[in-house]
């Protein structure tokens, strides 16, 4: 086990607050307003409580009986004419899609933002076989020109200040470096982007629900980019996590109110797209994806977390991710539902994520499917520390704590050296020895002359002879 | 969450009930005062308080980075402790919300559910349990904001969280405004997390002293001169970091404000 492989959120997210005094600030600002437009828009609905637990309560029932639901949207779906193909994970979907690429002499490939894409890392898969991969969402186009994964499930370069757009955009496609008009910057893409878009031979999406009544899937974007790629091209792929599954159509009227209001603050997407076999002359194949996601379902503790529809609230309203910039996870899944997701990918790599956190519960909160996202941090906390995960200062102080404070009389033999010695504050302040961390940007508390027990016993001796 | 008549076991509350006065560990340490302000506060009311010499930790810092093997011992202790009480307050919304919430590693015998469902965090006992409308001893002509924990909000229940819909509710606030003279100011993200989080603060030393800085700044900016909690652990974190800054912001404990003191 190297210590390189573990991914360090804490000390990435030093670099993003210290590189300078605009980005961190920036990337708070803007995301807490948009937890304040997701605050209005909810409070506009009476019902919005009442809707998250019916949201809740059709994906537990959907998941339960996921097997199920899972034959009937293959069934419709093949009955629309659509292909489906099952991949039992991130190899076997690339597999698959660079399969039907071939099939089809496909060459240039459009793609609308899938976060499962990401996380089967099929862009670098496709490219190395020679396929020629532009994203149309365009904060991923952003990040796939910079290099980066997606820093945010809706957001993906909510990191990048207009200025580093401009950067990247002059580096990539030249364009005037000085030039950080967003609407220069935008139009500039659309000019780079759109013949190529037009050339594509296939495009691909995600899909945030799949409809098991009617084989349909649908997609949400704000730009009309999924549905260019689905539209122009003959050919449409559409990767699907099996979680994605709802029931009925109807379903879609409690999780269509939720998904943008939480996402965003706005009452629906731009476009909310279905897609019910193909279009006429066109080919469609679907691609559902597990990738770990049937292991996740088994996992008592964990398997709410497949309820989630990616609206991306948790990480608006997470107060480390808002300080700490998506990147810093280091990983597909960023912020509290990245914390969650992660582990179950590489319990390892990601032990560190969960203490990436506050413990704040806003994000519970927040989930308009109410996954208990900060109920099931600390239980991975509890994981990795049976493993053996938890940093080794933490463990050996963590230790002698929970001896000291099983056995009042060593507490006090404690606090007896504490007191004049100055420098052994709160015990759990001082599990690395040092202060250091602690008085960086701040001042230390002041130990008191007096105890409150020493206080009381002075006082109250009385009460103290009786409770003794 | 624990309603109290729940709580009560429809045993209704009486003034004769005998009281276990829960001090954390670092109240003892660091701020008696605000142990002093708790139980001269319930004394005031005629309750019968006694405080178990033998208390050290309800085992927070290590149950909440996931350490259940080393929490064990100061959770059995606070059970040892606390079970002959009918009910146990405490001034800290973590350390109760510890007690309420995560005992949950060891056995739940007869005692350690009562005491888990008996422990109350100081602002919520005098709330819903004394239900205390007036503090006519109490004077404090300043500014204050109120700055719930996150555990007192979304583990306790003290306050609505922005994030939920419905009436909003504020139990410190209702307490603090039966205060002669004191002036609450409101500010731009009362439930925003202040960044302490336990052993967080010194794990993530940068992002914390990065949220603690802005709730400084957030409380100054509305001409706040003190940051009233009903949990001094947060506050530590805060003055740390303000007094750091040089900022000129004071930060007490809700209970020296409702007992007038010490400060």
């Amino acid at each position: 086990m190297s210590k390189m492989t573990q991914v360090d959120p804490a000390a990435n997210a030093q670099l993003f607050i210290l590189q300078d005094q605009i980005h961190e600030p920036m990337h708070d600002r803007f995301l807490w307003a948009t937890m304040m437009r997701r605050d209005a828009e909810a409070a506009a609905i009476p019902e919005w409580e009442e809707l998250r637990e019916i949201a809740s309560k059709i994906k537990e029932h959907t998941l339960t009986h996921l097997d199920h639901y899972l034959e009937e949207f293959e069934a419709n779906a093949s009955k629309r004419g659509a292909h489906v193909h099952w991949a039992l994970d991130a190899g076997e979907h690339n597999q698959i899609v660079y399969s039907i690429l071939q099939d089809h002499g496909v060459k240039d490939l459009i793609k609308s933002k899938s976060m499962l894409q990401e996380e089967c890392a099929m862009m670098p898969f496709l490219e190395k076989r020679g396929i020629k991969v532009i994203e149309s969402d365009l904060g991923e186009r952003i990040q796939q020109l910079d290099g980066q994964p997606p820093s945010h499930i809706v957001f993906p370069a909510i990191h990048k200040t207009r200025r580093d757009v401009a950067e990247v955009f002059a580096r990539t496609i030249g364009t005037d470096p000085s030039d950080d008009d967003p609407h220069h910057l935008t139009e500039l893409m659309r000019n780079n982007a759109r013949p190529r878009f037009l050339a594509a031979g296939a495009g691909m999406t995600g899909g945030n629900f799949a409809i098991a009544e009617t084989g349909t899937f649908m997609v949400c974007t704000n730009e009309g980019n999924a549905d260019i790629g689905a539209a122009v091209p003959p050919l449409h792929i559409a990767s699907i996590g099996i979680e994605k599954l709802i029931p009925r159509v109807e379903d879609m009227g409690v999780f269509l109110r939720l998904l943008s209001r939480s996402a965003e603050g706005t009452p629906l997407t731009q476009y909310s797209s279905h897609f019910t076999g193909p279009r006429r002359g066109g080919e469609l194949h679907i691609v559902l994806v597990d990738n770990g996601r049937s292991r996740r379902l088994g996992m008592p503790d964990f398997w709410h977390s497949l309820k989630c529809i990616r609206c991306g609230a948790c990480m608006n309203t997470c107060p480390v991710y808002r300080r700490s910039g998506g990147l810093a996870y280091g990983a597909t899944y960023s912020g509290p539902i990245g914390v969650i997701l992660d582990p179950t990918f590489d319990e390892f790599k990601y032990s560190e994520l969960p203490f990436h956190s506050t413990l704040c519960g806003s994000c519970s909160d927040v989930c308009p499917v109410k996954i208990d996202i900060s109920d099931q941090i600390l239980k991975w906390r509890r994981v990795m520390a049976k493993k053996g995960y938890l940093p080794l200062a933490k463990r050996l102080s963590f230790a002698v704590a929970g001896h000291v404070f099983g056995h009042p009389a060593e507490y006090r033999a404690m606090e007896n050296v504490a007191e004049p010695a100055m420098d052994y504050a709160p015990h759990f302040l001082l599990y690395n020895r040092t202060m250091n961390p602690w008085g960086r940007d701040r001042e230390l508390p002041q130990l008191a002359k007096e105890t409150f027990r020493e206080w009381y016993l002075a006082n109250r001796s009385e009460n103290a002879n009786v409770q003794q | 969450m624990t309603t109290l008549t729940q709580a009560a076991n429809g045993k209704a509350f009486s003034r004769d009930m005998k009281i276990g006065l829960f001090i954390p560990c670092y109240i003892d340490m660091v701020y008696p005062e605000v142990g002093i302000a708790t139980l001269e506060l319930l004394e005031r009311f005629g309750l019968n308080v006694g405080f178990p010499l033998n208390q050290t930790c309800c085992g927070q810092p290590m149950s909440n980075s996931g350490d259940e093997a080393n929490a064990a011992a100061a959770e059995r202790l606070f059970i040892e402790n606390f079970s002959g009480y009918d009910c146990i307050v405490g001034p800290a919304g973590s350390c109760v919300k510890q007690v309420r919430c995560h005992f949950d590693s060891m056995e739940q015998t007869d005692d350690v559910k009562h005491v888990r469902q008996h422990t109350y965090e100081l602002v919520e006992f005098l709330h819903d349990v004394l239900k205390v409308d007036s503090f006519p001893w109490a004077e404090f002509p300043h500014s204050v904001a109120i700055h719930n924990s996150c555990s007192s909000i979304r583990g306790l229940g003290i306050a609505k969280p922005s994030e939920i819909m419905g009436a909003p509710f504020n139990k410190t606030e209702a307490l603090l405004s039966r205060v002669k003279h004191l002036v609450l100011v409101p500010v731009d993200r009362p439930d925003d997390c202040c960044g302490f989080g336990g052993t967080f603060c010194v794990t993530d030393e940068a992002v914390s002293a990065r949220m603690g800085i802005e709730k400084a700044h957030d409380h100054l900016r509305h001409g706040a001169e003190y940051v009233v909690s009903p949990d001094m652990s947060c506050l530590m974190h805060q003055q740390g970091v303000a007094r750091r800054a040089e900022l000129d912001l004071k930060y007490i404990h809700v209970a020296q404000v409702l007992n007038g003191g010490p400060f």
